[in-house]
C-alpha cells in the first residue's frame, strides 16, 4: 500500500451510501425546468377533454342537452352517462368496495359532481363547450351533516344501494351507512370504566381536509385500435394498481396496457385512487381514436378529487387518579362523502386507525367506527399518512391533554407514566397490532431537555399570572405530541387492494462496467427515491451510488409494486431493493471465489468488494466483479449479474417521535405566533439525513396548514365554498414557523436495513403538536377542548366564549 | 379555470384607447397588470369581447411632483411605488401598503390605476387613497376630469368611471413633514385580501393630535373614511379612552360580510384593533 490508496474512510464515503446526505439526483433536472410531468406529454393529434359539473350538491338529472355544445368549433364529442353505458363503464368500482359514477347516472351527489365530458381539440374550445351543454336538474334536498346522515327522515342518497342490507365491509344499518367496524374487547373495556377513579370524554373532531398537491391530477390516454392497446400517461403513486383497475373493468388484457407514471408533482394521497377524468379520457380516446388529454385544474382538485379526514371521533380514556390509564373507547363517525372512496387495504374500512391506543401501554379499548354518505366529494384519502393513522395520532394524543389537565397533572409526566416501555417491545396493543420496536421514554426525555421543557413551563405560569393581572393580552401555550404511525402496508397475511397483497419489488441489473440500474415497484412524487434507493444499493453491494440508474413508473419495465404512499416505499420496496442487492452480491462472491482461486466461505464484503480473510492483498472490487460476471464466471454459472425481489414484510413499521410546539396567541385578534416547533423523529436506521430533514419540514408545514386553518368546508346547504388557494389555507415561506428537527435511532428488527419510513410521521405528529399547543394556551381560562383548525377568527371566537374579549 | 375567447388591443395613447373603448362599447375592458382582471376572466365572471391592453402607452407610467402634489400615473406597477425614492421621502404610507399588497410576482404587474378603479372592496390602494385626499384623474371622450377618491366608490365594483372613461392619474398632496403614518392590516397569508384595514394619516402638536384622518379596508361594500373616529382623537394624546371611542365610531359604520375570514362580528372587532393600532404607531413616528 502506498499512500495514495484510499483510506476506509474514503472508500465508504465514494459510495454515497446509506448515512450520507448525498443531494438529490433528480432535483438536477426539477431546478432547471427539465422535469417531464404529464401536463409535458404531447402526442400527435391530441385531444382536450375537460366536464361539465354539478352546480348541485344533489339533485335529479332530467335532461342533457349537447346540442349547442357540438356546433362550437373544436368540439368532437360529449361523453355522458349514457355513452359510456354503451361499453359498462358508468360506473367504476372504488378501493374500498363501493362503487361510484363515472358521470351524474340519473342523479348527482355532491357540488362539483363530473356530469358530461366535453371533448375538442384544444382546453379552450373544451371550455367553451362546457358552457353551452345545457343540464337540467331538479334540486333534491341535501345532506350536509354527517351526524344526521343516519337519522329516520334522511334524505336517500345512493338509490342504487336501497335495499342492499349489506355492504362491502358488512351490515348497513340505514341506507346511507356504509359500515360498522368494530375492534377491541368491549366488556373488558366498559368493566375498565366502570372501575376507574378518572374518566374523561370529547368529541374530537378532524376537520375534512384535502393533499392538495402542487401539480394536480392528470393524465393522456392513447389508445391504439389497429393493436388494441391502450397507454395512459397519469399522476399515478400506484400505477401498477391502476394498470390492473383498468384490466379488470375495461376488459382490455393487462399486458395490452402500459400505463406509464411520468414526473410527479406531489401525491400526497391525492393520486392514489382512480378518478372520472382517467375513465373519460380512456373512453374518449377509444372513441375519438386520438389521444385524449385530462387535467384538473385547482378548482377541481380540492372539490372533487379525493378529499382526507372528516372524522368524528367520541373519545373517552379511563385512568386511576394517580394518572395510570385502564381503557380507551372510541367511537368515529366517518363522513365519506357521496361514496366510498377511501384509498385503504381493502379489509380495512377505516384503515390503520385502530393504532389509536398510541404510545400507551392501554391494559383494554374498544373502538367502532360508522361510515356514513353525505353530499360531498367522495373519498377519503390517506393525506401524507398510513391509513387514518393521523386521526388516530390526533385522537389519542388530544385525549392524553384532556385527562392530564382533568388530574390536574403536566401532559409530559402523564405520558411518561403511561409509555410502553422498551423492554415491552414487540408490544401486542390492545387493538391488535404488535410494534416492532420503540424507545419512546428516551426519546421524550431527550425532546424535553433539548427544548428546556420545564422552564418553558415556568414561563408559561408568569405569562398565564400577567395575564390574569391585565398586563398582558397573549397567552402561552405548549404542544406535545408523543405519536406512533403505523406504515409499510403491508404483510400479505393482513392487506392487500383488490386481492393484490401489498407486497414491493425491485429489480437490479449491473452492466459489464461496474454500473447498473434498478427498476422498483414504487413510485416518487417528490421523495427522491432516485437518490435514496441507490444509496441502499451502494452500501449493499459496494458500487457508487452515482453508478446505479433507479427507475420508476413505467409498468411495461418496473416489476409489479403497490406503489408509493402510507410511507410504505421504504419499509417496503426500500426492503426488496436491499434483498435484490443481496441476492446481486451473493452471486458476486461465488464470481470473486472463482477468480481468487479460494472457497466462497473464505471472502469477507469489505466496502467496495471481497476480500480473502487473513490475506489483506488478495481483494477483488466489485466493479472487476461485474466485469467477470460478462466474461468468466464459474463453470455451470449463468453469466450476467442481476436479481429480482418481491418481499412480503413480516411486519409494519412503527416509526414513532417527540415533538413539541410552543405559541403564543392574541386574543384580541385570535392571532397567533409559532415560536417554537421541535420535532425529533425515530424513523430506525436513516438513510439519507438530509432528506429526511426535508421530509419532516415539509410534513410539518402540512401540518402547520392543517391545523391552523386548512379545511375543506361546506356551507349548510351542501356548496363548497373553499374552492380555492385565497380559502384554502396554503401556507407561503412567510407563515412556515422555523423547524427545528431532531432524532434518535431504533432501528426496525425486522427490516432488512432496519428502516421504518419517515414520509409521513411529521405530518400525523405535528397536527397535534399544534392542536394541543392552542387548547393548552386556551385550557387556563377554562376550556378542555377546542376543534380545529385553529385560525385567527375561531381562536378569538374561543377567547370570547372564555370570557377573555369583550 | 379557462378565459373565454377575447381580442386583444394595445393602443399607443389615451386617444386610441377611450376611441377604442367608445367604438367596442360594453364589451371592451382596460387591461392594465391583469391581476384582478384575468382571474376574473379565468373564472369566466368577467368575458369582455375585447380587451384594450395600456402598456402601449408610456404616458401613463410614471411618478412625479407637482408643486405640493405627488402624481402617479395609472400604469405605475406597486412595485415601481416600493422602488421609489419619491415615494419613500413624501408618502411613506404609501410603500408601507404596496409591500402589504399580494407578493412581488403580483406587485411587478399589478398597477396604482387598476388598483384604484378595480371597485373591489378589497384592495388596498382606495381607502389609502381617500386618507390621502387624493383625486383621481379621469379621460374620456368628454374630456378629462378629475373626481376625488371619496367621491369615486359607489358600490362593490361600481364607481364613478363613465362608459369610455380612462383613469389616467392619481394625485395626492403629499402630507405635511413631520407627519405620522401607519396602515395596519389583518390578513391569514401573503396574498390574501385584508380581514380588516386600517389607513392613519395624522400631526401631533405638543404631544396631542392635530390633524388625523382614517381610511377603513374591506369592511364594507366601498373602502371607507372614518370621519367620527378621527374627529374622536383630535386634541387628544390618544389615552385609552380616545383610542376606544375611535375604535368605536369606526366599527359602527362597518358592515362587512362574513366570509372565511371570519364573521360579521369579528371583522369589525378587528377593523376597531386596526385602527387603534394604527393611530399608535401613526402618533409614534410622528415628529
Ligand atoms: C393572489 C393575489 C392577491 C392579491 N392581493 C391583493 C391585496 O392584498 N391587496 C390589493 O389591493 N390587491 C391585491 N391583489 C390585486 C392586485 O393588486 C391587482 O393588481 C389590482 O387589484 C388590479 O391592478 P391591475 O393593474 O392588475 O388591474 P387589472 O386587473 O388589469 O384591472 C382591474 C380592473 O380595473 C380596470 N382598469 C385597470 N386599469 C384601468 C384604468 N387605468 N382605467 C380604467 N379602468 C382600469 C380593468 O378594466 C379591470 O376591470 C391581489 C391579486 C392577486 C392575484
Amino acid at each position: 500500500m502506498n499512500d495514495l490508496t484510499p483510506t476506509r474512510e474514503q472508500r465508504t464515503a465514494a459510495l454515497e451510501g446509506m448515512g450520507c446526505k448525498r443531494k438529490r439526483v433528480e432535483d438536477i433536472r426539477f431546478t432547471q425546468g427539465r422535469g417531464n410531468y404529464v401536463d409535458d406529454v404531447k402526442l400527435p393529434g391530441m385531444l382536450h377533454g375537460d366536464f361539465v359539473r354539478s352546480p348541485h350538491p344533489h339533485a335529479r338529472v332530467k335532461k342533457i342537452d349537447d346540442s349547442e355544445a357540438l356546433k362550437v368549433p373544436g368540439v368532437l364529442a360529449v361523453i355522458t352517462a349514457e355513452t359510456l353505458k354503451t361499453v359498462n363503464l358508468a360506473w367504476m368500482p372504488t378501493l374500498a368496495g363501493d362503487v361510484q359514477m363515472v358521470l351524474a347516472d340519473g342523479k348527482v351527489l355532491f357540488q362539483n359532481q363530473e356530469v358530461a365530458f366535453v371533448v375538442a381539440t384544444d382546453r379552450y374550445e373544451a371550455d367553451d363547450g362546457i358552457n353551452k351543454v345545457i343540464v337540467e336538474y331538479e334540486a333534491l334536498p341535501p345532506l350536509v351533516d354527517p351526524f344526521k346522515a343516519m337519522d329516520a327522515d334522511a334524505p336517500v342518497l345512493r338509490e342504487d344501494l336501497v335495499g342492499k342490507t349489506i355492504g362491502a365491509h358488512g351490515p348497513r344499518k340505514h341506507n346511507n351507512h356504509i359500515f360498522e367496524w368494530t375492534v377491541g374487547d368491549k366488556e373488558m373495556t366498559d368493566a375498565a370504566f366502570k372501575k376507574a377513579d378518572v374518566t374523561i370524554k370529547e368529541m374530537i373532531s378532524y376537520h375534512r381536509t384535502h393533499p392538495s398537491p402542487l401539480e394536480t391530477c392528470q393524465c393522456v390516454c392513447s389508445f391504439d385500435k389497429i393493436k388494441g392497446e391502450l397507454t395512459i400517461y397519469g399522476t399515478f403513486q400506484a400505477p401498477h394498481v391502476i394498470r390492473t383497475v383498468v384490466a379488470l373493468i375495461a376488459k382490455i388484457p393487462e399486458h395490452k396496457i402500459h400505463v406509464i407514471a411520468p414526473d410527479i408533482g406531489g401525491g400526497f394521497g391525492n393520486k392514489v385512487g382512480a378518478y372520472p377524468g382517467y375513465i373519460c379520457a380512456a373512453v374518449a380516446s377509444i372513441v375519438t381514436g386520438k389521444p385524449v388529454k385530462w387535467v384538473e385544474d385547482r378548482i377541481e382538485n380540492l372539490t372533487a378529487t379525493s378529499f382526507a379526514r372528516d372524522y368524528h371521533m367520541t373519545t373517552e380514556v379511563a385512568a386511576t387518579k394517580d394518572g395510570k390509564v385502564t381503557g380507551l373507547r372510541v367511537h368515529v363517525l366517518a363522513d365519506h362523502g357521496a361514496f366510498d372512496a377511501c384509498a385503504d387495504p381493502s379489509k380495512w374500512p377505516a384503515g390503520f386507525f385502530n393504532i389509536v391506543t398510541g404510545s400507551y401501554d392501554f391494559p383494554t379499548a374498544h373502538l367502532a367506527v360508522d361510515g356514513v354518505y353525505t353530499n360531498k366529494a367522495p373519498g377519503g384519502v390517506a393525506y401524507r399518512c398510513s391509513f387514518r393513522v393521523t386521526e388516530a395520532a390526533y385522537c389519542i394524543e388530544r385525549a392524553m391533554d384532556i385527562l392530564a389537565q382533568k388530574l390536574n397533572m403536566d401532559p409530559a409526566e402523564l405520558r411518561l407514566k403511561n409509555f410502553i416501555k422498551a423492554e415491552q417491545f414487540p408490544y401486542h396493543s390492545a387493538l391488535g397490532w404488535e410494534y416492532d420496536s420503540g424507545d419512546y421514554h428516551t426519546a421524550m426525555r431527550k425532546m424535553m431537555e433539548t427544548t428546556g421543557y420545564a422552564a418553558l413551563r415556568k414561563e408559561q405560569a408568569e405569562k398565564r399570572a400577567a395575564f390574569k393581572r391585565g398586563e398582558t393580552r397573549d397567552i402561552m401555550g405548549l404542544g406535545i405530541s408523543f405519536f406512533t404511525e403505523i406504515v409499510g402496508a403491508g404483510p400479505s397475511k393482513n392487506c392487500d387492494i383488490l386481492g393484490i397483497a401489498m407486497f414491493d419489488s425491485c429489480e437490479i441489473r449491473m452492466h459489464p462496467t461496474g454500473a447498473g440500474i434498478a427498476r422498483v415497484g414504487s413510485k416518487s412524487q417528490g421523495q427522491g427515491h432516485e437518490t435514496t434507493w441507490a444509496q441502499i444499493i451502494a452500501t449493499e453491494i459496494g458500487i457508487p451510488a452515482d453508478n446505479i440508474m433507479v427507475e420508476e413508473g413505467n409498468t411495461d419495465t418496473a416489476p409489479y409494486g403497490l406503489g408509493t404512499y402510507g410511507s410504505r416505499s421504504t419499509p417496503v420496496a426500500g426492503a426488496a431493493i436491499a434483498m435484490a442487492a443481496r441476492k446481486i452480491k451473493a452471486k458476486a462472491q461465488m464470481i470473486a471465489a472463482y477468480k481468487l482461486e479460494v472457497h466462497e466461505d473464505d471472502l469477507e464484503f469489505d466496502i467496495d468488494g471481497f476480500r480473502v480473510r487473513g490475506l489483506p492483498e488478495k481483494f477483488m472490487s466489485m466493479k472487476d466483479i461485474c466485469w467477470a460476471a460478462y466474461n468468466s464466471v464459474p463453470p455451470g454459472m449463468e453469466p450476467g449479474l442481476e436479481a429480482v425481489s418481491y418481499y412480503d414484510p413480516p411486519n409494519m413499521t412503527y416509526p414513532f417521535g417527540a415533538y413539541l410546539c410552543v405559541m403564543d396567541i392574541d386574543v384580541d385578534t385570535g392571532v397567533y405566533k409559532v415560536r417554537r416547533f421541535y420535532a425529533l423523529d425515530d424513523c430506525g436506521t436513516r438513510i439519507n439525513p438530509m432528506i429526511i430533514e426535508g421530509q419532516v419540514h415539509g410534513g410539518l408545514t402540512e401540518a402547520f396548514a392543517i391545523a391552523m386553518g386548512q379545511e375543506i368546508r361546506y356551507d349548510e346547504v351542501g356548496n363548497v365554498v373553499t374552492g380555492s388557494f385565497m380559502d384554502f389555507f396554503m401556507p407561503t415561506a412567510v407563515e412556515t414557523p422555523h423547524w427545528e428537527t431532531d432524532f434518535t435511532v431504533t432501528p426496525s428488527p425486522h427490516h432488512p436495513i432496519g428502516a421504518k419510513g419517515v414520509g409521513e410521521s411529521p405530518n400525523v405528529g405535528g397536527v397535534p403538536a399544534f392542536s394541543n399547543a392552542v387548547n393548552d394556551a386556551f385550557s387556563f381560562l377554562g376550556s378542555t377542548h377546542i376543534q380545529m383548525p385553529h385560525d385567527f377568527w375561531r381562536n378569538w371566537k374561543a377567547a370570547k366564549d372564555l370570557g377573555a374579549v369583550a | 379555470m379557462i378565459p373565454g375567447s377575447f381580442n386583444y388591443h394595445r393602443p399607443a395613447s389615451v386617444a386610441d384607447a377611450v376611441k377604442l373603448l367608445v367604438n367596442l362599447g360594453e364589451d371592451a375592458r382596460p387591461l392594465a397588470g391583469g391581476h384582478s382582471l384575468v382571474p376574473m376572466m379565468k373564472l369566466r365572471l368577467a368575458t369582455p369581447a375585447h380587451l384594450i391592453d395600456l402598456h402601449g402607452i408610456t404616458a401613463l407610467k410614471g411618478i412625479s411632483r407637482d408643486g405640493g402634489n405627488v402624481v402617479i400615473g395609472a400604469m405605475t406597477t406597486q412595485h415601481d411605488l416600493l422602488a421609489s425614492e419619491e415615494i419613500a421621502r413624501s408618502a411613506p404610507i404609501l410603500h408601507e401598503t404596496a409591500l402589504l399588497i399580494a407578493d412581488p410576482q403580483v406587485r411587478y404587474r399589478g398597477t396604482i390605476g387598476g388598483n384604484v378603479a378595480n371597485g373591489d372592496p378589497g384592495n388596498d390602494m382606495p381607502a389609502l387613497m381617500m386618507t390621502l385626499g387624493a383625486t383621481y384623474r379621469l379621460e374620456g371622450p368628454g374630456g378629462v376630469r378629475d373626481v376625488a377618491a371619496a367621491d369615486f366608490y359607489q358600490g362593490a365594483y361600481f364607481t364613478a368611471l363613465e362608459p369610455g372613461e380612462i383613469l389616467t392619474s392619481v394625485s395626492f398632496p403629499a402630507p405635511a413633514t413631520g407627519h405620522g403614518c401607519a396602515y395596519e392590516k389583518l390578513k391569514r397569508k401573503v396574498g390574501d385580501y385584508a380581514t380588516a384595514a386600517a389607513a392613519v394619516v395624522l400631526t401631533m402638536a405638543s404631544g396631542k393630535v392635530a390633524t388625523c384622518s382614517i381610511g377603513l379596508t374591506n369592511v364594507h361594500e366601498t373602502p371607507l373614511l372614518a370621519t367620527d373616529a378621527a374627529k374622536a382623537v383630535i386634541g387628544t394624546s390618544l389615552d385609552a379612552a380616545s383610542l376606544k371611542k375611535a375604535a368605536a365610531a369606526a366599527s359602527a359604520i362597518m358592515a362587512p360580510a362574513a366570509d372565511a375570514r371570519g364573521p360579521v362580528e369579528y371583522r369589525k372587532h378587528v377593523g376597531g384593533i386596526m385602527v387603534t393600532r394604527a393611530l399608535q404607531r401613526a402618533a409614534s413616528v410622528a415628529k
